[in-house]
C-alpha cells in the first residue's frame, strides 16, 4: 500500500498527513499541478486553505489537474480520504454529498472532539468497531456540514460527533460521510493530528491503519 | 457585456452572518429590520452573456447551498 498526499498551494496539513500515513505504509506527496498519480493506492486530500479558499472553500482546488485524476481514481473505486479542507474539496468535486458552511458560531474552533464510528465497514474505518469513540481535534471556520433533504442516506454517515461535541452546527451531528460506493470519505476532524499519545490521542491513527489494510489493486 | 452575479444562501439554510447583522442593527438604533441575508457579488465583462448561468453552476456558486441571479448591465465598465 502506498499513500499519495495531495499538496495544493495553501495546504498546511500535508506533512502531518504524510507522517501519519508513513506510520502504517509508504507515502509520498502529490503536486496539484501534476496529473500523474504515480502508481499510488490511496489518496489523502489534506487540510489547509487550498488556493487561498478564494471564492468558496475548495471551489477552485477542485479543478486542479491533479483533482481531475483523483476524480477518475475515485470513479474506479479506489480509496480517497479528504480531511477538513480536503473534505470541502471532495464535496465541491461532487465526490461526496453535501457542502460545508461557515460554523454557526462564525468563529474559528480549535479543540479536541469525540466522534462515534457509525459505519465500520468502510476502507477508512475497518480497524474500528461500530460505536467506537475517537478523540480527534478539529480546527476550522467552515465546517458546518449540510446536505439538502434526501441527499444523505443514513448509511453514508461514517462518523458523528458525540452529544455536546458538535463544534460547528453540523446537521445531525455529522462529522464524516462517505459516497454511495463507500470508497470516498471526508471528515472535518483531523485524524493526522491524533496519531501519537504524546499529543493527547492516537485514535486518528486508526483511519490510516484501516486504509493500510486495503488490498492493493 | 457587463454582468453582475448575485449569490445568496438558499432560504432555509442557517445564515449566521445575516443573523449577526440583524442583531447589530437594532443596537445601533435601526428598528424594524428583518430577514437579513449576507451573500456575494461578482461582476464580470463577458463576450457571451448566455454563458454566465453555466459559469454559476460550475464555479461561481454552489447550487446545493446558494441561489444565484444574473443581472446583465448595459455597458462594460
Amino acid at each position: 500500500m502506498k499513500f499519495g498526499v495531495v499538496r495544493f498551494p495553501g495546504s498546511c496539513d500535508e506533512v502531518d498527513a504524510l507522517m501519519a500515513c508513513r506510520r502504517f505504509a509508504e507515502a509520498d506527496l502529490l503536486w496539484h499541478g501534476d496529473s500523474d498519480l504515480r502508481g499510488i493506492d490511496a489518496v489523502v486530500v489534506p487540510g489547509g486553505f487550498s488556493y487561498g479558499d478564494y471564492l468558496r472553500v475548495g471551489a477552485i482546488a477542485r479543478f486542479s489537474p491533479l483533482m481531475e485524476s483523483v476524480i477518475e481514481f475515485a470513479g474506479d473505486g479506489r480509496p480517497v480520504l479528504g480531511i477538513c479542507n480536503g473534505f470541502q474539496v471532495l464535496c465541491e468535486a461532487g465526490l461526496l454529498p453535501g457542502a460545508l458552511l461557515p460554523n454557526d458560531s462564525l468563529r474559528f474552533v480549535c479543540r479536541q472532539v469525540e466522534v462515534a464510528v457509525e459505519k465500520p465497514d468502510t476502507p477508512f474505518t475497518r480497524a474500528c468497531d461500530e460505536g467506537d469513540l475517537l478523540s480527534i481535534p478539529v480546527k476550522h471556520t467552515t465546517g458546518r456540514y449540510y446536505a439538502p433533504p434526501g441527499t444523505l442516506p443514513n448509511e453514508q454517515v461514517v462518523l458523528r460527533y458525540s452529544a455536546g461535541h458538535n463544534p460547528n452546527g453540523s446537521m445531525d451531528d455529522v462529522a464524516g460521510v462517505c459516497n454511495e460506493a463507500g470508497n470516498v470519505m471526508g471528515l472535518m476532524p483531523h485524524p493526522e493530528h491524533a496519531v501519537d499519545p504524546l499529543t493527547g490521542s492516537a485514535d486518528g491513527g486508526r483511519l490510516f491503519e484501516s486504509l493500510a489494510m486495503v488490498p492493493v489493486a | 457585456m457587463r454582468a453582475r452575479v448575485l449569490i445568496r444562501p438558499k432560504s432555509g439554510i442557517l445564515d449566521p452572518q445575516g443573523q449577526a447583522v440583524e442583531r447589530v442593527l437594532p443596537a445601533l438604533g435601526f428598528e424594524g429590520v428583518a430577514n437579513v441575508h449576507v451573500g456575494r457579488l461578482i461582476e464580470l465583462d463577458v463576450e457571451d452573456a448566455s454563458q454566465v448561468p453555466q459559469m454559476c453552476e460550475r464555479l461561481l456558486a454552489n447550487p446545493l447551498i446558494e441561489d444565484y441571479e444574473v443581472v446583465e448591465l448595459e455597458d462594460a465598465a
